[in-house]
């Protein structure tokens, strides 16, 4: 039987001879003529014309046609939705079918055709699939719930098909029991809050008697569930760790990773001195050694998780070193990996073998190995420090090969060990200093300069050498300019009467004929330092210069905690959280280990993880005259924590609030974003980074002095309310706050009695009238509310300071939900101060009260911004320019009474890196 | 989990599409053959995140199978699955060539709905697969009920490798231990890392569901029962026991009892299949040792000069002897000399390849070759690969030994003494280089 026939046939009036063959009353032929459909739509070709000529052929008792038949609807049902009904009979037919293998093949392929009239008649026969007597049945349709819930979330809740899968935990057979959690996991994902993976010491137990019986699949989707629980106490750690243990000799590597992934968590709470502690480690080892006689494919996963393992805890592998050691035939991401753990192994003890190994790799093929193997010499030196001397002749019998970038590789690290062992091994300049020439790779340049301005006094002909470099100074890259205004500074301090001409000539050429603002300002500096105080000048530029620290390319510890999380997953292959690289709510989630029981060790990584999102913020009930001191602290918070959006997970409160609020906001893209300047002024100067994606927004033109509405989101899912969708946004119109509602009722039953509430809340906010929904809700109806808000409300200040929890009431129950509003909405229209006052009040604000932070990457000049800032209430008071900088300097007022003062710097000359400085302060009046 | 699989040829046409997720659309299937297939440099990375979508690929012979996604995938899965894939579609039609997939789509596609559900990776073992899916339609609507619920009893059930009512006349197994033994030594002759990655190929052919339990030579067993393994022939291997590093089972072995008494039970799959797999590096018995001289003499010619010595017990004959010398690119022509076999330059290969049919134990032989080269201003020195072998030997240079294989099947009515059990070692070169 040849079926590559099907694939040839590519002449005109195809389709129309497929239509005609389709319907022929013979079943060979029809069968044929499928098959070329389906090859057809292997290609790519476009034959969703034939749709109901194929869908025709889906009664038949030959189940290869009807597989065929399923697979063209799976491709096509959704271009085609309304004749795609036309196959529900068939479906809901087959699901009654006495076999069970055309069962589970109607209910299979029912949940992968998504067309919303489908998905209502999939219910019923999906409901006794679930029950099916045969466990084949029965795992095909636990899988079907996690593809209906893919479809329509909501359905799936309201059929209490989750229930259903709960109860599947428990089923006799293992592999419907693996698939439950499969399906129960994917959907726990899209809801990070729900308990719907209600982990707890029975289903643990269940689920570890599972993995003992179920296929090598099974067993990987169980231990990544397990890897999600959070044991009590050591000793239920302890209990899961020896049931998963025996796992790691599986000849599948998924099924050994997943393990490792589930032991190293659960490792964490067990006490260090515990026998069982060591043991563990010590059988952590040889399954991961075995992981590299696998294929290479999964030897470089293998190896990606091995360099977190490594990170996390180096004792594991310390003795394993040889096992990573490069073989030639190894392929090119495999020998990268490896080599890059034989650094992180390298220690005192195996350095001799490590520093051989690395010479052999110098002379390789492959250019970016080499450049690593050279590069990790350097590292070795860093790390090792016994063995810097004969890494740096190593290092130097590489260079006298002469090989282009090797010698370049070599410069750039003997720089490094330069700084890390200062006045040991100059000695090796002059050979560096031969190879000068050949050098044409910026940072190899570069590092080549600050070597002889570094040892300038050393170097008799460091002003010849420095000045070949001159020569071409406008061609060079900046990091090489930049390195050479500062070597020939260095030159001058050290021997001033032969080079001051030199020193002229680059000090112009930085000044004057440069147009990179970093290399002007540090030409300038330099030049006035020179001119107005050479000893200060000795002082600050000839500096000692710190160390450098061993190991530079750690992972940051909160990042590897999460990633260990998910060893074995693609977000370890990345070493990248999951957020990075997954869109919309998946893997947004961020997990964390553990904490060690009994010991306050890893407590503080845990703490931090805990603020993450998912985790509701506490309730605090401060009294109301420590709002302002709160505010003020919250100014206090350190300035370093600029750029909110990189880790959210990682800040604290305010910080998460702001960076996730902003974010929201600016990601709306709506051309103009005033609103959410203010929030960032007026609350913590964490929030400079939110700022500045603002500004970037606001690149149009017309600028409208209303202020910013975002748009609504979803504060009450359905799901949550009975059928009841809320969703809702701020803005202030005209000096009147008010709250925009969309009510949807997603129930079957109609709504009525509506009624709203808050909770005390930082500013007051309160309901200035009831909700106005006059007419009852029916079902699928949505209505829009605005409802005006009053600022006279009970005061309590909130976690953070613009949470709002509200209360809305129906005739079906009473709902909670919390949501947060943008600061701008409680800046009052009067909060353009005197300049005196101002001027005066400035003076009066202790320092204290003072904080700064940075706004960078913003394209507006000031008017721009002082517009823009107009437009929510944040008013310019004053403007002058100094220097180039436009200083604005405004004013806002709280509905409160508080006033906010504001020093704004913006750096004309460079839209791009504009650098704003805000002086904030707090007053009541 | 696993988006969509394809299945690409060499110049990057789709062969095979199936898309399990609503997130991976068509142009996925052009973004990884423009970015990956198409791409001019050689592959840096099994795995590749094109605008957000990740594709995972492996590749066999010509033939490119790529799983793609969109989610957090366990990537260690993914690749377990594209070569369990492989594996499948070797087991019912031979080899992967882009021929055979074409001619066995509609099969292929058949497959990939059973073993892959909405990304999952389901039951996947060809024994069970092939009880349901046949190339010849299928057996669907001829089957009885019990037909039908013993199929979905063996997908779904504890012992999905085995169907029942298996019966031969003659109860038959046959073991082989089959090692690669991988070297590399440094010039002066010092190891500078040896294992042996060795697995045990079990060809059962036994009636009903038997119980096996396997025994060898492992230390820890050994040592457990107190008895130093008198059986053992002194002089064959020198050793008693040996040190098993790690090793791996096939599922059908109950791992906790492996972990808890360290005894290796299961009800076998029928027919050929891997029982385990092992690591050793202690007391590695190294069948030869190479011994290379290379001496420079000015800059166009070489002196090579290249040492065998076998190390084994004389009664015993290694085969299929092989010793790769590499040369410099820029070599012109090669004189060899060689005591024993053949020796011959393949300048395509840039090697001296040096071939002997059989030598036996505790003998020695040597090669002598002179290497003319080519002046050349390429300043970038040669990077002197290192010196490979590949051989053959009758026995398991890790020195494990198999003590016992006992087969229990209380229900029907043959015994352990009945089954005809063979038992055969065969140690082969994995990378086994020398520098030089």
């Amino acid at each position: 039987m040849t079926d590559s026939k099907y694939f040839t046939t590519t002449k005109k009036g195809e389709i129309f001879e497929l239509k005609a063959e389709l319907n022929s009353d013979k079943k060979e032929k029809k069968k044929e003529a499928v098959k070329k459909v389906i090859a057809s739509m292997t290609v790519g070709k476009d034959v969703s014309a034939l749709f109901p000529d194929v869908v025709n052929c889906m009664q038949t008792d030959n189940l290869e046609l009807k597989k065929l038949v399923y697979l063209y609807l799976m491709n096509y049902a959704k271009s085609q939705p309304d004749m795609a009904i036309m196959a529900v009979n068939t479906f809901v037919k087959d699901c009654e079918d006495p076999n069970p293998l055309i069962r589970a093949l109607a209910v299979r392929t029912m949940g992968c055709i998504r067309v919303d009239k489908i998905t209502e008649y999939l219910c019923e026969p999906l409901r006794k699939c679930l029950k099916d007597e045969d466990p084949y049945v029965r795992k095909t349709a636990a899988v079907c719930v996690a593809k209906l819930h893919d479809i329509n979330a909501q359905l799936v809740e309201d059929q209490g098909f989750l229930d259903t899968l709960k109860d599947l935990i428990s089923d006799s057979n293992p592999m419907v029991v693996a698939n439950a959690v499969a399906a129960l996991s994917e959907i726990a994902e899209s809801h990070p809050n729900s308990n719907l993976l209600d982990l707890n010491p029975q289903t643990i137990n269940k689920l570890l008697t599972a993995l003992n019986e179920c296929t090598e699949w099974g067993q990987i989707f169980i231990l990544d569930c397990l890897a999600n629980y959070m044991p009590r106490d050591d000793r239920e750690s302890q209990s899961i760790c020896e049931r998963v243990t025996p796992r790691l000799s599986h000849a599948n590597s998924a099924v050994v990773l997943s393990a490792v992934k589930v032991l190293m968590k659960f490792m964490e709470m067990l006490p260090k001195d515990l026998d069982y502690y060591g043991t563990l480690l010590k059988k952590l080892a040889p399954p991961l050694v075995t992981l590299l006689s696998a294929e290479p494919e999964l030897q470089y996963v293998a190896l990606r998780n091995i360099n977190l393992i490594v990170q996390k805890r180096p004792e594991i592998l310390k003795h394993e070193m040889k096992v990573f050691f490069v073989k030639y035939n190894d392929p090119i991401y495999v020998k990268l990996e490896k080599l890059d753990i034989m650094i992180r192994l390298a220690s005192q003890a195996n350095i001799a073998q490590v520093l051989a190994e690395l010479k052999e790799y110098a002379t390789e093929v492959d250019v970016d190995f080499v450049r690593k193997a050279v590069r990790a010499i350097g590292r070795c030196a860093i790390k090792v420090e016994q063995s810097a001397e004969r890494c740096v002749s190593t290092l130097l019998d590489l260079i006298q090969t002469k090989v282009n970038y090797v010698v370049q590789e070599a410069i750039v690290v003997i720089k490094d060990i330069f700084r890390k062992y200062p006045n040991k091994y100059e000695s090796v300049i002059a050979t560096l200093c031969e190879n000068l020439d050949s050098l044409d790779e910026p940072e190899a340049r570069a590092a080549m300069i600050w070597i002889v301005g570094e040892y300038a006094e050393r170097i008799d002909n460091a002003d010849e050498l420095l000045e070949s470099f001159l020569e071409g100074f406008h061609d060079e890259s900046t990091q090489v300019q930049l390195q050479l205004l500062t070597a020939i500074v260095k030159l001058f301090l050290k021997k001033p009467t032969e080079t001051q001409e030199l020193v002229q000539q680059v000090l112009s050429l930085a000044t004057q004929d440069s147009d990179n603002p970093d290399l002007r300002d540090r030409g300038y500096i330099y030049w006035r330092l020179l001119s107005t105080d050479p000893v200060a000048a000795k002082e600050v530029v000839l500096a000692e210069k710190p160390l450098i620290s061993e190991e530079t390319d750690l992972i940051e510890p909160t990042l590897l905690e999460e990633l260990i999380c998910h060893i074995g997953t693609l977000a370890s292959v990345y070493h990248k959280p999951p957020s990075a690289f997954v869109e919309g709510s998946r893997g947004v989630q961020h997990k964390r280990i553990p904490a060690r029981a009994g010991s306050g060790e890893s407590a503080e990584s845990s703490d931090v993880g805990q603020s993450g999102p998912s985790e509701a913020p506490p309730a605090v009930i401060p009294s109301q005259g420590d709002l302002l001191g709160d505010l003020l602290n919250l100014d206090l918070a350190p300035p370093t924590a600029t750029v909110p959006s990189v880790q959210p997970s990682m800040q604290m409160g305010a910080m998460d609030l702001l960076g996730g609020g902003l974010d929201s906001l600016m990601g709306a893209g709506l051309g103009v974003a005033p609103a959410a300047m203010p929030t960032a002024l007026g609350i913590a100067p964490a929030v400079g980074g939110g700022l500045g994606d603002l500004f970037d927004l606001g690149g149009g033109v017309g600028m409208p002095t209303g202020s910013y509405v975002a748009p609504k989101t979803v504060w009450l899912p359905a799901m949550k309310a009975k059928g009841l969708e809320i969703s809702g946004t701020f803005a202030r119109r005209g000096g009147i706050i008010q709250m925009d509602l969309t009510l949807t009722n997603k129930a079957m039953s109609v709504m009525t009695d509506f009624a709203i509430q808050f909770n005390r809340n930082s500013f007051g906010l309160a309901p200035a009238g009831p909700l106005q929904v006059l007419t009852p809700l029916s079902p699928n109806q949505t209505i829009d509310v605005s409802l005006p808000l009053s600022t006279s409300g009970p005061v309590m200040k909130m976690e953070p300071l613009n949470n709002l929890q509200v209360a809305v009431k129906n005739n079906i129950d009473v709902f909670y939900f919390s949501c947060q509003y943008p600061l701008s909405l409680i800046f009052v229209e009067d909060g353009k101060m005197e300049r005196q006052v101002f001027l005066a009040t400035w003076k009066d604000i202790p320092n204290d009260n003072e904080a700064q932070f940075q706004i960078k990457d913003i394209h507006l000049n000031s008017d721009a911004a002082s517009n823009k800032l107009q437009g929510s209430n944040i008013f310019t008071i004053a403007k002058r320019t100094v220097e180039g900088q436009d200083m604005l300097y405004q004013s806002v007022k709280l509905t409160n009474g508080i006033w906010v003062l504001a020093e704004m710097r913006i750096q004309t000359g460079n839209p791009n890196y504009t650098v704003n400085e805000n002086q904030e302060t707090w007053r009541m009046l | 989990m696993i988006g969509g699989l394809f299945i690409y040829n060499h110049k990057g046409e789709v062969l095979i599409s199936r898309v399990y997720r609503d997130d991976i659309g068509r142009n996925a299937v052009d973004a990884f053959r423009v970015n990956v297939i198409h791409a001019r440099q050689q592959v840096r990375s099994p795995v590749t995140n094109i605008a957000r979508t990740s594709f995972f690929h492996v590749k066999r012979s010509n033939i490119w199978l790529a799983a793609v996604t969109k989610q957090n995938v366990n990537a260690a899965m993914v690749f377990e699955f594209l070569y369990k894939m492989c594996d499948v579609m070797t087991a019912y039609f031979g080899k992967i060539s882009e021929e055979n997939i074409k001619n066995n789509f509609v099969l292929i596609y058949e497959l990939l709905d059973e073993i892959l559900d909405f990304g999952y990776p389901q039951n996947s073992e060809t024994g069970a697969l092939k009880t349901f899916i046949t190339q010849q339609g299928i057996k669907g609507q001829h089957q009885t009920k019990e037909e039908q619920s013993q199929i979905t009893s063996q997908v779904t059930g504890q012992i999905g490798w085995r169907r029942e009512g298996i019966k031969y006349r003659r109860n038959e197994l046959f073991l082989d231990v089959l090692e690669s033994v991988n070297l590399l030594m440094s010039p002066q002759g010092q190891v500078l890392s040896a294992h042996v990655s060795g697995r045990v190929v079990m060809k059962s052919y036994l009636s009903g569901m038997p119980e096996c339990k396997f025994g060898m030579n492992d230390k820890i067993v050994i040592d457990k029962q107190g008895k130093g393994g008198t059986t053992d022939e002194p002089g064959k291997s020198g050793k008693q026991s040996i040190a098993i590093d790690d090793c791996t089972f096939h599922q059908c072995v109950r791992l906790s009892k492996f972990d808890s008494e360290r005894s290796i039970s299961f009800i076998p799959p029928d027919g050929e299949y891997e029982l385990m797999r092992y690591r050793t590096t202690k007391d590695i018995i190294l069948p030869f040792r190479v011994i290379p001289l290379v001496r420079e003499v000015g800059r166009t010619k070489l002196e090579v000069k290249v040492v065998i010595k076998s190390n084994f017990k004389p009664s015993l004959l290694a085969q299929k002897i092989e010793v790769r010398i590499p040369t410099p690119l820029n070599t012109s022509g090669v004189q060899v000399i060689c005591m024993k076999g053949k020796a011959k330059y393949k300048a395509s290969e840039n090697a001296i390849v040096w071939k002997i049919k059989r030598m036996a134990g505790m003998k020695e032989s040597q090669i002598s070759a002179e290497i003319e080269l080519l002046p050349t201003n390429d300043k970038k020195k040669w990077a002197r690969p290192p010196i490979s072998m590949n051989f053959e030997v009758p026995f398991a240079p890790s020195g494990l030994k198999v003590r016992y294989l006992k087969v229990f099947e209380s229900k029907l009515n043959y015994s352990d003494h009945d089954v005809i059990k063979w038992v055969r070692y065969i140690g082969r070169s994995g990378i086994y280089e020398t520098r030089c």
